[in-house]
């Protein structure tokens, strides 16, 4: 905000800017369903693995290997990644200047969590296939 | 990176003290930024100690006191003294609000008052406003239409329409929400911010304006709209009781039923 006092620009060409992006709604939206989906998912993980807290390495595999169980440890591990991503980008786009290093950013953070979670996904398959 | 800490040449120094006059009373100490430019020095806070008994009961007639009797150098703007105007937002006792419907009696101890928060200062209590200005003229606050209005009368509404400009006309533009928002703060450049998201809305729930699309289309953007992540401070301070992230709830659900 500093520097817009020294520089030679009207006021309103500096609002106006580049324009309108034309986006962010889908984010925003997917950011709302995303944490609805959450809900649930995250308290059937966290009331099914405490319990079994202590259970043995097989009784868990097994578990773990059932398709209904399955399907929700992926379908939580898409859901949850995705979410993460999501709010970190605007953590990010909130706190992190100039706009490039955003972008950079916003591609590693997106980058990462993508190998995380189709590690997390493939671990969960490996046992149920 | 977003500055979290004042720069070295904005830290407040302690200033000067104006003891009240032998005699009185019901004193109350008033501690006020003063900033001048000019003098190359850093802001301080000033205090004066003004008798309760001898002044108004609103912390604008404290500061018109001041200026007529203790100290002429205060700056601040103020016009109306009854609300209307948006002309005396500041920051009063930690909160943004119009200082002349603030009653010094519901401040405890000293009253600390300050500009509206992180805008630049042009001197003491007047921010300069030229950049929210310019924002709220990119979202074009007047009735958009390109049907010519009926010869013989007005753009008719029904009470229905009227009813859902009800808690946006009533906004008089003192930017005590936008300058209490923190996302305002860190990203004021491109982020709109609550005052004029709200006039953005008001515009686009005014149902003789027709550039709604048009509207929608300019706010569509991750910094102009979607910096709101529903902190809420903007209804929590406004001196006029409104719900400006409401406004801006609105928009974002204009938009998600747009995109279908």
């Amino acid at each position: 905000m500093s520097d817009r006092q020294t520089r030679l620009q009207t006021p309103l060409r500096r609002v106006r800017g580049f324009g309108s992006a034309k986006n962010g709604t889908h984010h925003w939206w997917m950011q709302r369903v995303t944490s609805i989906a959450l809900l649930p998912l995250t308290l059937w993980f966290a009331f099914s693995i405490a319990a079994r807290a202590g259970d043995r390495w097989e009784v868990m595999a097994e578990w773990i290997a059932r398709p209904f169980n399955a399907v929700l440890l992926i379908v939580l591990i898409a859901v949850g990644f995705y979410h993460t991503a999501s709010g970190l980008q605007v953590v990010v786009e909130d706190y992190i200047r100039p706009d490039r290093s955003v972008m950079a950013i916003n591609m590693a953070i997106k980058a990462v969590l993508t190998l995380l979670g189709l590690l997390a996904a493939l671990s969960v398959i490996r046992l149920a296939v | 990176m977003a500055t979290f800490t004042l720069p070295k040449n904005s830290t407040v120094q302690p200033g000067k003290v104006f003891q009240a006059e032998a005699g009185a009373t019901n004193v109350r100490s008033f501690k006020i930024y003063r900033f001048d430019p000019d003098s190359g020095e850093n802001p301080r806070m000033d205090t004066y100690e003004i008798d309760l008994d001898k002044c108004g009961p609103m912390v604008l007639d404290a500061l018109i006191k001041i200026k007529n009797e203790v100290d002429t150098t205060l700056t601040f703007r103020r016009s109306c003294r009854e609300g209307i105007c948006g002309s005396c937002s500041m920051n009063i006792d930690g909160l943004n609000t119009l200082a002349c419907l603030k009653p010094i009696e519901d401040v405890t101890g000293e009253v600390r008052i300050n500009p509206l928060p992180h805008m630049p200062v042009v001197k003491d209590l007047v921010p300069d406003l030229s950049h929210i200005y310019a924002q709220l003229t990119s979202i074009q606050p007047w009735l958009k239409s390109d049907t010519a209005p009926p010869p013989d009368g007005e753009r008719l509404q029904s009470k229905e329409e009227r009813a859902k400009l009800d808690g946006l006309w009533e906004c008089i533009l003192c930017f005590c929400c936008s300058t209490a928002c923190p996302s305002y703060w860190w990203n004021g450049d491109r982020y709109l911010g609550p005052a004029v998201l709200l006039q953005a809305y008001r515009w686009i729930a005014d149902s003789r304006d027709e550039a709604t699309g048009d509207r929608l289309d300019q706010l569509q953007d991750p910094f102009r709209l979607y910096r709101c992540h529903t902190i809420m401070n903007c209804a929590r301070t406004c001196p006029k009781g409104l719900n400006p992230a409401q406004a801006i709830g609105e928009i974002k659900m204009l938009l998600a039923e747009r995109e279908g």
